[in-house]
């Protein structure tokens, strides 16, 4: 279990993972929050569909990507949480192109 | 185009950390770029954020980063955090992403000290999720203060100690650590001993952790052979093989570590020659006593060239600075000479415990070549040793051809978690030198960076 070793108060922001609301602490790399929230599942791999977790923390493994706030392919050990922030699990490759792109060459 | 910045520093680790502040304080103009939002590296990873209070269980080893991360800032650089460096061409034109704009600059000088990473640990089971490094572990220790309950240690080396003990000293329960060192290695490090005498502090250090983790209520399994992490979707325990009998210890999260070895993507990325260091079991970038790569003005410096230790990294990047700051004529060949001098006489005697310390420390052989079938070698393409088998037995002769036959190396990580295994494997399975089996070709982007960013390269670059 990822337990938070902060005995003071500390301040929450407000994420959410596959639409689940979670209270995390302020400041926190994604990864090292979801983690602390009990997420063990960040995405699936791109060939056998298998799941991953946060294996290296420090930006080289590309274990930890999420779709962030829409982006695909986002190194979660890398980038803080901001309140509000929508995350979602990856599976396998991203698509290229994101939704609104689609849509527009769909015209 | 602005003019070419004098220096340009990557990385803001002990070694970029010093190159820094040297290059700054004879006037030149630099620029540091590092990936991480403070400075400090891995080794002194948020050590700002740590220093008020002081969290102890740290260790001394980690606030000897204090005094060097306060000159740093008080330096007269421009130094730029969460930038991601994704080129360097052998004429020093250098493009990073940062917000996500990108943006392509020159330097008559290039300082890579872009330290370790640790080295790849292939065993059954290591992609499941509960698995993590014991570097990623000490990450979550000082960046976020966050532990992990009940965690299974497993591998060899100084940090392995290290970790453990800093887990010890904050309280956090540990369930077993598992050393991996090879007995023999203990008997092929003696003769080195007497040559590590001058490293007799760090000696101490690390038999003062290991005696007190000895002594503690963690069980700590030694003379292991071998280890499967067992788990359909998540880690649910490993097994060890000790006295040819196989043991489980049950638990979810288990913590890998095996050393460090140099970060080369970028150096190797950008030309500079490199070889394998037998000795450390990975490749090194050849550099001359400043330094300097097989390339003009790109020095590299610190881990990210080879496995010398923080403290030492400190050195080289002061020395290195010394050397990019002369050939642009900051000072004088005479003045360079001087002021190294004392940097090398510490350097050399920091390096005499290195003999022993990788002696000691190196891998056992079925750790970084592994044997059975279902391993995967490369976590991005789930390509498994069997197929790398496979692929040899048909004709490919070599990393590169690898890629073709299988994309063994090809995914985002671009061959840091599986290169060393790949090429010792090939090297194995063909019975050949692994110098002649080789490295991947590694090209630019070394870091993923969206399309949008390089269609919009350098479009506020006049700003």
């Amino acid at each position: 279990m990822f337990i938070s070793l902060n005995d003071d108060q500390v301040e929450m922001v407000t994420v959410f993972f596959e639409d689940r609301e979670l209270s995390v602490r302020k400041g926190l790399p994604i990864a090292a929050a979801l983690l602390e929230a009990g997420v063990a599942h960040f995405r699936n791999a791109p060939v056998t569909g298998a799941a991953r977790a946060p294996f290296c923390m420090m930006g080289i493994c590309f274990d930890c990507v999420l779709i962030i706030d829409g982006m695909p392919n986002q190194q979660s050990c890398m980038v803080e949480v901001r309140d509000g922030m929508r995350l979602a699990r990856q599976s396998g490759l991203a698509d290229v192109m994101s939704g609104s792109d689609k849509e527009q060459l769909s015209i | 185009m602005r003019d070419p910045i004098d220096i340009i520093v990557i990385g803001t680790g002990p070694a970029g950390m010093a190159a820094s502040q040297v290059a700054a304080k004879q006037g030149a103009k630099t620029l540091v770029l590092d990936e991480q939002s403070s400075p400090g590296g891995q080794i002194f990873r948020a050590i700002e954020a740590n220093e008020n209070p002081k969290r102890d269980e740290l260790g001394e080893s980690y606030y000897k980063g204090s005094q060097l991360t306060r000159t740093f800032r008080n330096s007269n650089i421009h130094y730029l955090p969460d930038t991601s460096v994704w080129q360097l061409s052998k004429d020093r034109e250098l493009s990073y992403s940062r917000n996500g704009a990108a943006q392509t600059v020159t330097a008559k000088q290039v300082i890579i000290a872009t330290g370790a990473q640790e080295r790849p640990m292939p065993v059954s089971g290591w992609t499941l999720p509960g698995v993590m490094t014991i570097g990623a572990a000490q990450i979550l220790l000082k960046t976020s203060n966050t532990g992990i309950k009940d965690a299974i240690f497993v591998g060899s080396g100084p940090l392995f100690y290290l970790a453990v003990h800093q887990y010890m000293a904050a309280g956090i329960p540990v369930k077993a650590a598992i050393d991996l060192t090879p007995k023999i290695n203990y008997l092929r490090a003696i003769p080195h001993l007497p040559g590590a005498w001058s490293g007799l502090s760090h000696l101490i250090e690390g038999w003062r952790w290991k005696r007190e983790i000895v002594k503690s209520e963690i069980p700590l399994i030694s003379g292991v052979k071998n280890i499967r992490i067992t788990g359909e979707d998540a880690a649910t325990g490993i097994e060890y093989l000790k006295n040819e009998k196989w043991t489980r210890l049950d638990g979810q999260h288990i913590l890998l570590h095996q050393g460090i070895v140099p970060n080369i993507n970028i150096s190797l990325a950008a030309g500079c020659d490199g070889h394998w260091n037998e000795k450390q079991a990975c490749w090194a970038i050849e550099v001359d006593s400043w330094f300097q790569s097989s390339i003009p003005g790109i020095f590299v410096a610190g881990d990210g060239a080879s496995i010398r230790g923080g403290t030492a990294a400190e050195l080289c990047g002061r020395i290195a600075a010394l050397g990019a700051l002369a050939q642009i004529g900051k000072i004088t060949d005479k003045e360079r000479n001087r002021l190294a001098k004392p940097y090398r006489h510490k350097l050399s005697t920091e390096l005499k415990i290195r003999p022993f310390l990788d002696t000691l420390f190196k891998p056992a052989d079925n750790f970084r070549i592994p044997k059975q079938d279902d391993i995967v070698v490369c976590r991005c393409e789930e390509i498994t040793v069997a197929q790398i088998r496979e692929a040899v037995k048909s004709g490919c002769v070599g990393p590169n051809q690898l890629k073709s036959f299988s994309r063994c190396g090809m995914g985002p990580c671009q061959g840091r978690f599986c290169g060393l295994t790949v090429t010792e494997l090939i090297a194995d399975i063909l019975n050949k030198p692994v110098n002649d089996v080789g490295y991947y070709r590694l090209r630019p982007p070394i870091k993923p960076l969206l399309l949008q960013e390089l269609a919009n390269l350098n479009s506020d670059a006049e700003k």
